[in-house]
């Protein structure tokens, strides 16, 4: 057998690696061996490669894979669990980024391309290019470096379609004119037209989105970036690569889709509609009534006698740092003979399963973590609903309101249980800045104050100090 | 020894891109089902997990980078490695961290 089939029946190793490790990872219990099992996929297609004849020259590739190899593990094993969606979204980047400069590496003038070729380098510079810029943007937004609010102006949506005009005018020049068979300087010089139109769209595209809709977002850059792998696969013809991007590009697109059902939004109500900013916050203005604050004290002989308890996190906990003693919290309701839950909602915090990586680090078992759907229909049982650092996720307004914004959306109905105790700072409006009716219930009681610290004093409590 | 050489073909043999597009549909459905019996708990480290697996756009780049095909293309194709090589490296090592969290009740390993 010659080389080329010994390398491609190793891909073909290296696939089945991927989908087994993806499928270990439908569990908590083997996901760990699954993403194992998906490295020595990676390993065993890189090493083949390494024998393919195409490769003369391996000074560059050894400089190319220390240089990302170190910067990789110093930022995996530096990274904190509450950076986790700034650092997912910039490595979807560099995904992109890589897929592009394939397809630009080997589009470089010096040879002739047929047309299929073409449309396939085409369309990875232009996914590459949409993904990376997209999450640099997406990335500044979740560090919070610039503004986590909807970035629009008037015309938005005509330049928008000029841009996506102007990409589709130049890839059909790029990659039909003249039969594709000429390298050219004319052909090049518009070859790096679309990768400059591919970054200005991904900025475009991910400006005008809220920091509350980040997940949705960082899921479908996720997407993308498997995308961009699949052309760059059709570009060096190459199954490995089609195959593991496709799996991305499908898992992201399925993270994407949960990500709209759970906020009862389309994917182009997200994408397009400057959701949270100014113009979207008139709803819930019928809110009315009067919050009732409690102190910390107060708070504990309510918890102290109830029988069951349910915590409900939100991005307020990632923010405040707040895991570690909420699972303390926990721990001495359990002590006390109380049954604790923790309830999570698929869109609280920044990234698809942000809360369950936060409470597994504070040690939380992920068998207390539950999924609205179990919770709601047993919430009048629950004697308290300790709501940490959430807001969009637990406000009636989105069952009791119709003409609230968020009307419709699948909620935590918290005002159901007994006793609700919201943990906040003040009485401020969420990211989607709209009104949250459930701070005005009677049953509602408000512990104002950083979260980690009011969690802190509820411990102190319980252990007399 | 078998020669398993890809010429001369028949005529009337499918191209290879459409081939290709064969594996990339069918993918595609798989993908979708092995992903949505992915329990929503485990959504941030599938997507660290499957970031790490679209780095195998390092196979392409590892091709440009040593093809020895001029200078160009060698700082390009470099550069995709390194990109690349961060995404595997730093994407499979962050979802090891995550994953070495999660653990059951009265698991104290």
């Amino acid at each position: 057998m010659n080389g080329v089939v010994v390398i491609n029946i190793c891909y073909v190793a290296a696939a089945i690696l991927f989908i087994y490790g993806l499928k270990l990872l439908g569990s908590p219990a083997t996901a760990r061996r699954g993403n194992q099992i998906s490295s020595i996929g990676m390993l065993l297609a890189v090493v083949v490669t390494l024998f393919s004849r195409g490769i003369v020259d391996y000074t560059w590739i050894v400089v190319g894979i220390a240089v990302g190899g170190v910067i990789g593990v110093i930022v995996a094993r530096t990274v904190a669990m509450t950076g986790m969606p700034e650092m997912v979204a910039i490595f979807n980047g560099f995904g992109g980024i890589a897929s592009l400069l394939v397809g630009w590496a080997e589009f470089h003038p010096g040879r002739g391309h047929s047309p299929a070729t073409l449309v396939a380098i085409a369309l990875a510079v232009l996914i590459g290019g949409i993904t990376f810029t997209g999450s640099l943007v997406a990335y500044g937004k979740l560090a919070e470096r610039i503004t986590s609010k909807p970035i629009l102006f008037g015309g938005q949506q005509i330049v928008n379609a000029a841009l996506v005009l102007a990409v589709l005018v130049l890839g059909a020049i790029c990659c039909f004119a003249d039969g594709g068979s000429s390298p050219g300087n004319a052909r090049y010089g518009i070859f790096i037209a679309i990768v400059v139109v591919s970054f200005i769209l991904g900025v475009m595209a991910v400006i005008p989105i809220g920091g509350a809709d980040m997940p949705v977002v960082i899921a479908l850059l996720n997407s993308y970036s498997g995308l961009a792998a699949c052309a760059a696969g059709f570009v060096i013809l190459n199954n490995v690569l089609i195959v593991s991007g496709a799996l991305v590009g499908a898992s992201g697109l399925i993270l994407t889709n949960i990500m709209c059902k759970a906020m009862n939004r389309s994917l182009a109500n997200v994408l397009f509609s400057g959701f949270g900013s100014a113009s979207t916050s008139g709803g819930g203005s019928g809110v009315q009534g009067e919050a009732k604050p409690i102190v910390a004290a107060d708070a504990y002989y309510i918890i102290e006698a109830a029988q069951s308890v349910i915590f409900v996190p939100g991005y307020g906990m990632a923010v405040a740092q707040a895991q570690h003693a909420v699972h303390e919290l926990a721990q001495q309701l359990e002590q006390n003979g109380c049954e604790v839950k923790f309830a999570i909602h698929p869109v609280a915090g920044r990234m698809p399963g942000h809360m369950n990586v936060l409470l597994a680090e504070a040690n939380v078992p992920y068998d207390q973590l539950v999924e609205p759907d179990d919770i709601n229909p047993i919430m009048e049982t629950v004697d308290v609903a300790l709501v940490i650092g959430a807001n969009d996720v637990v406000n009636p307004a989105a069952r009791e309101d119709e003409t609230s914004p968020i009307y419709g959306m699948p909620t935590i109905d918290v005002d159901r249980a007994r006793t609700c105790i919201v943990l906040k700072r003040s009485l401020n409006a969420g990211f989607a800045q709209i009104e949250n009716s459930l701070f005005f219930k009677d049953n509602t009681r408000m512990l104002f104050g950083d979260a980690k610290q009011s969690v802190t004093s509820l411990v102190a409590e319980f252990k007399g100090e | 020894m078998i020669v398993l050489s890809l010429t001369p073909l028949p005529a009337d043999t499918v191209p290879l891109p459409v081939m290709l597009l064969f594996v990339l549909v069918l993918s595609i459905f798989l993908g979708f089902e092995l992903i949505a019996k992915v329990p929503s708990t485990l959504h941030t480290p599938l997507m660290s997990g499957s970031n790490a697996i679209s780095g195998i756009t390092i196979v392409g780049a590892l091709l440009s980078s040593g093809s020895g095909n001029g200078p160009a293309t060698t700082i390009l194709g470099t550069l995709a490695v390194t990109f690349a090589a961060i995404n595997v490296f730093g994407g499979y090592l962050v979802t090891d961290r995550m994953l070495a969290m999660f653990r059951k009740k009265d698991d104290n390993s």
